[in-house]
């Protein structure tokens, strides 16, 4: 609660270093999971610490990376989006689509962000406006997306990307590949929007003190509302990178995914009670995520399968994060 | 039946408005929200035989009957849980991994009684789990059963490899495909359980002890309800039944892979939300649930009456959960005004 004030309020100096201090703690144990794991498959497997495995790694974590960044959002404001994968999915069919009979980028991403800010404004309204608890009205939404995406492509693959969409995934520029070159731009602007600005203070007041912000004459709703756009629209970007790496737009693609996003959002120590965030934490979870994910895929152990073991770890993590809370 | 303004009209015409709206407004809030999903099941019955000339067969009727079984059964366990204040959102994978069990079980054994205790007891033990994560770990219930969901889907495809088992003995396959007297059996299977549900939630004091804990868990501790053994209770139920619903559905279909059933759990949802009870805990009934599962599914059998694309259901689906919601909370500001 103390800290809450010290961040809605973002005063320079000693109380903002000592709540990034306490926010290091939760994170703490996030980097922790994430030495354990890097350890545990640098011995049980034999490619695990090549370099081309860890950047492997990184650019794969990135499709996850501009998903959780937003989840991060939205949790801290008490809130969930179940949809996020679903619209991932649907980005995906219609930008390929889009893509294929233009044969260029630019309309194609639109209609993708198009798809995403259409599905953030519903969310939004409806938990904002019409005051549905998130975790339902987003599996409404999400039954929709799904839905339109099997309606738009009729169950069948869309194939035919150009290469002009291709590159944001294979590309590089400066040496360094392309889709890292999105998720550092991302990260930085949600950091900047998060931590330096009016808005942000605001998103994190909204969770712990939804009421205070009200009387404070701050439109709560708007604030809410614009979390869930914020959502939509990198699902959207997110389904740039994701036809790009699998050149193809599918009616199953990304659906789940939204459980890889909250997963790494809690890992990284982000409550889904009490308003409490932190972005690099989040950035540790993905990266969690992602050497989980990568290290299994080197053991031959299926898709299907590691999202078992992401769920054990974030029963893990809130373990830890509640036998912590026991503690202070 | 619960509405005889309704099913009078000629006696409603003799008497004058205010007499009328008295009598309704006399009713019970229950007994008047159930009406209006009555009343609108009925208009969607008439509706559908007006469009088309399919929905009035027997077999049409009967098909009906039997999918809605199916959902009730599962979805009266959730309509436990959500009377609580809770959600169990695992309820689909539960189906998966038990129905994946019990016919893994009965190929290798041939043993149905094995089958069907494996599949019951698989349900039930995951529901525990779900119970215990909520209140011992005190994660809200969405995240537990939603992180449960995962952890079973995963599980599952772990152990049936990506094969598909099919081809139970006949007597298995009677629990989902056979009949008595041309009713499916899952129709009486329903029938039971309503009555048990009913009787459970409103004549027992564990079941009123559950209302009480969805309506303010505080004030049902301080009157001495044990909150955590309750909720214990209402995911184990909710668990169960997805282990009943798992059998029945793996004896219709006479085939098993890792993904079986996973799709029931929006249409679970969707059916007690429907069905009047409310997300906010407290609010609902078991009756309500039956209503709502034969009025969700009635809309799908139109639909395929009607040549639409089963893509378009879960689309359906999820419109229908945000507006019944939405339609819930617009009645309970009116009745706070």
């Amino acid at each position: 609660m103390h800290e809450m004030t010290v961040r809605a309020e973002p005063v320079a100096g000693v109380g903002k270093l000592i709540a990034r201090l306490k926010h290091a703690g939760s994170a703490s144990g996030a980097l922790m999971m994430l030495i354990v794991l890097c350890a545990v498959f640098a011995f049980s497997t034999e490619n695990f610490l090549d370099g081309a495995n860890l950047v492997n790694v990184a650019v794969q974590s990135t499709i996850l990376l501009l998903l959780a960044l937003p989840m991060t959002l939205i949790i801290m404001t008490e809130g969930l989006d179940l949809s996020m994968g679903a619209v991932l999915t649907l980005a995906n069919v219609v930008l390929a689509t889009v893509a294929v009979n233009t044969g260029g980028v630019s309309l194609a991403l639109l209609a993708a962000l198009g798809v995403g800010l259409a599905f953030g404004l519903v969310n939004g309204t409806l938990v904002s406006r019409l005051g549905i608890p998130p975790f339902v009205a987003t599996l409404g939404t999400l039954g929709a997306a799904q839905g339109l995406a099997l309606v738009v492509t009729d169950g069948q693959s869309v194939v035919g990307i150009p290469a002009s969409v291709q590159m944001f995934y294979s590309g590089a520029f400066l040496g360094v590949p392309a889709p890292i070159w999105i998720a550092g731009i991302a990260y930085a602007a949600f950091h900047g929007v998060l931590y330096h600005t009016r808005f942000g203070a605001n998103v994190f007041a909204l969770g712990g003190n939804r009421e205070a912000l009200t009387l404070a004459g701050v439109r709560t709703r708007l604030y809410l509302v614009a979390v869930y756009v914020i959502g939509g629209l990198m699902a959207g970007l997110a389904a740039l990178l994701l036809t790009a790496r699998i050149s193809s737009g599918h009616p199953t693609a990304a659906l789940g995914m939204e459980f890889d996003a909250i997963a790494a959002v809690a890992v990284g120590g982000t409550s889904f009670e009490k308003g409490k965030g932190w972005l690099l934490g989040t950035l540790i979870g993905v990266l969690a995520v992602g050497v989980l994910r990568n290290g299994l895929n080197l053991m031959g152990v299926t898709s299907a399968v590691q999202v078992s073991a992401i769920g054990l770890l974030v029963i893990l993590a809130l373990m830890i994060d509640a036998f912590r809370g026991k503690q202070s | 039946m619960k509405t005889p303004t309704l099913s009078s009209p000629a006696g409603a015409s003799a008497q004058n408005a205010s007499g009328l709206q008295g009598l309704w407004q006399a009713l019970p809030d229950p007994v008047r929200s159930v009406a209006f999903r009555l009343l609108a099941l009925g208009l969607l019955c008439l509706a559908l035989s007006l469009a088309s000339d399919a929905f009035l067969t027997t077999t049409n009727i009967v098909n009906v009957l039997r999918q809605a079984a199916l959902l009730f059964l599962l979805a009266s366990g959730v309509t436990l849980v959500i009377l609580t204040a809770g959600l169990d959102l695992s309820v689909g994978a539960n189906v998966a991994m038990s129905a994946c069990l019990a016919a893994t079980l009965m190929k290798a054994t041939g043993s149905i009684t094995l089958a069907v205790f494996a599949g019951l007891g698989c349900g039930l033990l995951i529901g525990i789990a779900n119970g215990l994560l909520i209140t011992l770990l005190r994660l809200p219930p969405f995240i537990a059963t939603y992180g449960m969901l995962w952890i079973l889907h995963g599980v599952t495809y772990w152990f049936m490899k990506g094969e598909t088992i099919h081809g139970f003995p006949p007597a298995f396959r009677a629990i989902g495909s056979g009949h008595w007297l041309g009713i499916p059996i899952p129709v009486y299977l329903m029938v039971a359980f309503l009555f048990i549900g009913v009787l459970f939630a409103q004549r027992t004091r564990w079941g009123q002890e559950i209302y009480a804990v969805g309506a303010n868990p505080e004030a049902a501790r301080l009157s001495g309800v044990p909150v955590k053994s309750r909720l214990v209770l209402v995911y184990a139920v909710s668990g169960a039944m997805a282990g009943l619903a798992s059998l029945i559905f793996l004896a219709r279909l006479n085939s098993a892979e890792g993904d079986i059933g996973e799709a029931l759990t929006l249409p679970a949802i969707a059916a007690v939300l429907i069905g009047g009870t409310s997300l906010f805990g407290g609010v609902g009934s078991v009756f309500g649930t039956l209503v709502g599962a034969l009025i969700l599914t009635l809309v799908l059998n139109g639909m395929n009456l009607l040549a639409i694309s089963s893509n378009w259901q879960p689309v359906v689906t999820g419109v229908i959960v945000v507006l019944a919601v939405f339609l819930d909370n617009l009645t309970r500001k009116g009745d706070r005004k």
